[in-house]
């Protein structure tokens, strides 16, 4: 990372995420970065036991409303991201 | 193929929905298939209340027309429309309504169950039922995965 100043990103929950965070979005210190460094630092940024839900697996995270395709996938500062629990409709 | 999806609080009139299609489409129309999804009162032996359902806008409705455009290039269809209630629904309230045109009845049949069959498992949605023990949140079953897997890949 090249940036010193920590940048904020909301990150969303829905469904049973939002539910078990007690929150509909967290700001995060974020400044971009892929999915991978999102999750680090939801990890270091969370309370335990919302951390443990954010990163469960079957949660799928959405960038700019796009499903992220691996942990891999870039995150750019302004981004909207979410945190999706898994999904049914019908 | 003319196509549309909408997501809404209130509920929405099969007859009327059915009669627009059918002034949209003319004469081309040999046939129309409508699918309603209702609210049960049971989960298996459990009593079901209520429904909660959740979306994420514009996602939402990126992921219905997603599944839409794919069932566009499966089958030769002239209108389909997608409505999906969220919100708080009671037992026997309506949920989705898929309405599928199409010149001949294999497309429009085949097209409409293949469009549930992806809404169940890929439609951004969340769907939590109230039962007498709390609300409890649901996850497309093995049996709706096992549907949509079902389905020959993509060309």
């Amino acid at each position: 990372m090249t940036t010193t100043s920590p940048a904020a990103t909301t990150v969303r929950f829905f469904g049973s995420l939002r539910e078990a965070i007690g929150a509909e979005a967290v700001s995060v210190d974020f400044a971009g970065g892929t999915v991978a460094t999102l999750k680090a630092r939801l990890r270091e940024q969370l309370p335990a036991a919302a951390a443990e839900a954010a990163l469960a697996a079957g949660v799928q995270v959405a960038v700019d409303q796009v499903l992220a395709a691996g942990d891999d996938t870039p995150i750019a500062p302004g981004d909207e991201v979410a945190l999706l629990p898994p999904v049914t409709g019908g | 193929m003319r196509s549309e999806v909408r997501i809404q609080r209130e509920d929405f009139d099969v007859a009327a929905e059915w009669a627009a299609c059918r002034q949209r489409c003319g004469g081309r129309a040999g046939a129309v298939v409508a699918f309603g999804g209702l609210v049960r009162d049971r989960a298996g032996p459990e009593e079901v209340s209520g429904l909660h359902l959740e979306h994420y806008p514009g996602m939402t409705e990126a992921s219905i027309k997603a599944i839409v455009a794919q069932a566009g290039t499966r089958w030769r269809l002239l209108d389909v429309l997608v409505v999906h209630r969220v919100g708080e629904l009671p037992p026997q309230a309506q949920i989705v309504l898929v309405l599928v045109a199409s010149s001949h009845r294999p497309d429009a049949y085949a097209a409409s169950e293949y469009l549930m069959d992806y809404l169940k498992t890929d439609a951004v949605f969340w769907k939590k039922e109230q039962r007498p023990g709390g609300g409890v949140w649901v996850t497309a079953t093995a049996r709706d995965q096992a549907r949509r897997a079902a389905w020959p890949p993509p060309a």
